[in-house]
């Protein structure tokens, strides 16, 4: 009984700010003005428009989490080899510009960036001509990179720190050279740590519309931002949850990945 | 009228300072009621909110919208009555085909004759017969470039100048569907309330066209990159030409930001002052709009708001450099070919988001 009623508040909200919404947006996703069921708002992901900004932001975020992987697996085994006290350090140092906001942050790269910005003003200093930086996807790629690597460092590092220094010991007593422990111990111990860091950056990448608006000068539209003007611009609710709903088609298929290799839940974030 | 992101965030403290200000400055008659005005963030000195309570006794409650599609939906649902609103042009006609709004009383309004006939006769193109509004601000959309950027024999005169090859990767564009098309319509020669498909196709395929040479669509960060001599061309509200002198003169830069209204015509905007039509405290709302109408008042505003006044007395006490302005108050028969935009109905506008979004997507 008490507990039932402890979890009531969980319910409430659950059922007010996930189910409800959800069912809304399938409602919008799968209707018409009139109010009258439709497949149009899903089908027109398969227009040139919608189609080319679902490859284009599929593309970039791919992009983006290979970069991320690859900074992130070497930064977790340093981390790791730290002792305690240090290693959480520099994990701290880490996590610390993420209690700035988003928003913020990536305004800032835009400063760095422009032709009269930081960047450009230190290479001008050198002598070297200046570049355009902003406004091109890799500023889009830099930025999903910079704000989403986090996610990507904290879920391999917690992973790595409960693989048992016994494990790696045995292997090495045994003969394995360092690329034979790396291959055969960590990685394949890590694996519910990598897809989950994966699936952490894959997606919010996927969906983001500030970043693309912000470092792109709005010249480059991904799916986001399709989604994004449909709701506050076109004011096309119905469009907007349609498109929505093929998207999350890709989260729940990396949601699938997660359950099948991360199957208790270690390689959570915190 | 395009107001920068953070006016929202300011905005909320004005408001609640304008509501803790209204309860406790009981001043004058206890019970003259209270007005609730509906106003876009940052549009009016604060000053003037106290001076309206101190001498009417209305005690009046402030709250800010940002756009005006964000302000329609309120006043139709009515959840909260608002006394008096000021909406666009285009937005103002909408809310009039949807007998949304109350005929104002002008004897209450025996301020209105300060408004330049002028700005009473071009808003007979939203309010065919000045029954519902009366003009608070103004303004136009041109051509902001950087004078150390932009070649002397090289400056801008029409729309078309932004397509100038020179001018690759300098050029900066308003994101927003109605402005961009207005560009590209007026280019054309049509009307920026043009409902033909095969116009605004033709206008798509202009704005494609361009795009390779733009460098960034951008709202209300035009300003700040031009003063930082990021582009050399903007597409901008006059409204910001006053800070924009202001910001370079006290930068010390060593190029100026000049302004210019195209030769085929742009838009001319007019925010109103309206009471909608389930307004509970209609006197005193006219008596809200009589009081802007004033002209140290509307003085007052202009000078916190920078956006031209159409209150001729608020004009003539000005000061005669501020009057010779032509950046911010242009000579109107510069204005011929101008039009004030048109609410199109919801068909045509889902053409021009469909026709933006493949601008966009190109």
């Amino acid at each position: 009984m008490s507990k039932k009623l402890l979890s009531g508040p969980y319910l409430v909200w659950m059922a007010g700010f996930i189910v409800i919404p959800l069912i809304l947006i399938l409602y919008y996703g799968l209707t018409d003005k009139t109010g009258a069921f439709t497949l149009a708002n899903i089908v027109s992901i398969a227009t040139a428009e919608h189609s080319k900004a679902l490859w284009l932001s599929l593309g970039l975020s791919f992009v983006s989490t290979v970069i991320c992987l690859a900074l992130a697996y070497p930064l977790a085994m340093i981390l790791r080899r730290r002792n305690v006290g240090k290693g959480s350090f520099v994990v701290f140092i880490f996590i610390l510009p993420m209690w700035m906001n988003f928003l913020l942050r990536t305004l800032a790269w835009q400063t760095l960036l422009e032709r009269n910005g930081v960047i450009n003003g230190i290479l001008t200093a050198l002598r070297l001509p200046p570049q355009s930086l902003i406004n091109t996807p890799g500023a889009i790629i830099l930025g999903m990179v910079y704000n989403f690597l986090p996610f990507m460092v904290l879920p391999i590092y917690n992973v790595l720190c409960k693989i048992d220094d016994n494990t790696i010991n045995a292997a090495q007593d045994l003969g394995a050279n360092f690329w034979q422990t790396l291959t055969r111990i960590w990685f394949p111990l890590s694996v519910p740590g990598v897809i989950s860091g994966i699936t952490m950056v894959f997606v919010p990448a996927l969906t983001t519309f500030v970043i693309s608006n912000l470092l792109g000068g709005s010249k480059i539209l991904l799916i986001g931002n399709v989604i994004e003007q449909e709701f506050t611009r076109g004011s096309n609710w119905h469009l907007g949850s349609g498109l929505s709903l093929v998207l999350m088609i890709f989260i729940l298929a990396s949601m699938a990945l997660i359950a099948k290799y991360d199957k208790n839940g270690e390689g959570t974030a915190f | 009228m395009k107001k920068k992101i953070w006016a929202l965030a300011l905005g909320g403290i004005v408001g609640i300072s304008a509501v803790l200000g209204g309860c406790g400055g009981k001043s004058g008659s206890a019970d003259a009621g209270e007005v609730y005005v509906y106003n876009w963030g940052e549009y009016i000195d604060e000053e003037v909110i106290s001076m309206f309570e101190k001498e009417t006794g209305i005690k009046v409650i402030y709250d800010m919208f940002e756009t005006n599609e964000d302000m329609y939906p309120v006043i139709e649902a009515g959840g909260r009555t608002y006394d008096v609103v000021c909406p666009s042009d285009y937005m103002i006609q909408r809310m009039v085909e949807n007998n949304m709004l109350a005929e104002l009383n002008f004897d209450n309004i025996p301020n209105v004759d300060q408004i330049a006939p002028e700005y009473m006769e071009r808003s007979k193109s939203f309010d065919p017969e000045n029954k519902f509004s009366v003009p608070y601000c103004w303004g136009t959309v041109g051509i902001l470039y950087n004078t150390s950027m932009v070649a002397p024999e090289d400056v801008p005169v029409r729309w078309s100048d932004l397509w100038d090859e020179k001018f690759r990767g300098e050029i900066l564009m308003q994101d927003s569907v109605r402005d961009a098309f207005m560009v590209a319509l007026k280019s054309l020669g049509y009307s920026m309330n043009s409902d033909s498909r095969g116009e605004l196709e033709e206008a798509r395929d202009l704005l494609i066209q361009q795009k390779p040479l733009v460098q960034a669509y951008v709202i209300d960060q035009v300003r700040d990159k031009m003063i930082g001599g990021e582009a050399a061309l903007g597409v901008i509200y006059s409204g910001e030409m006053l800070y924009i002198q202001e910001e370079v003169a006290a930068q010390g830069l060593d190029y100026n930001l000049e302004y210019v209204i195209p030769e085929e015509g742009t838009n001319v905007w007019i925010d109103s002052w309206v009471i909608p039509a389930n307004a509970k405290n209609k006197e005193n709302a006219e008596a809200w709009i009589n009081f802007m109408c004033r002209p140290e008042i509307a003085k007052m505003n202009f000078e916190y708001i920078t956006y031209p006044t159409p209150n001729q007395g608020a004009f003539e006490l000005l000061d005669e450099e501020l009057q010779n302005n032509k950046a911010v108050f242009p000579d109107l028969d510069s204005l011929d070919n101008c039009e004030v935009f048109k609410y199109l109905g919801d068909e045509v506008d889902t053409i021009y988001n469909d026709l933006w979004k493949e601008v966009k997507s190109n």
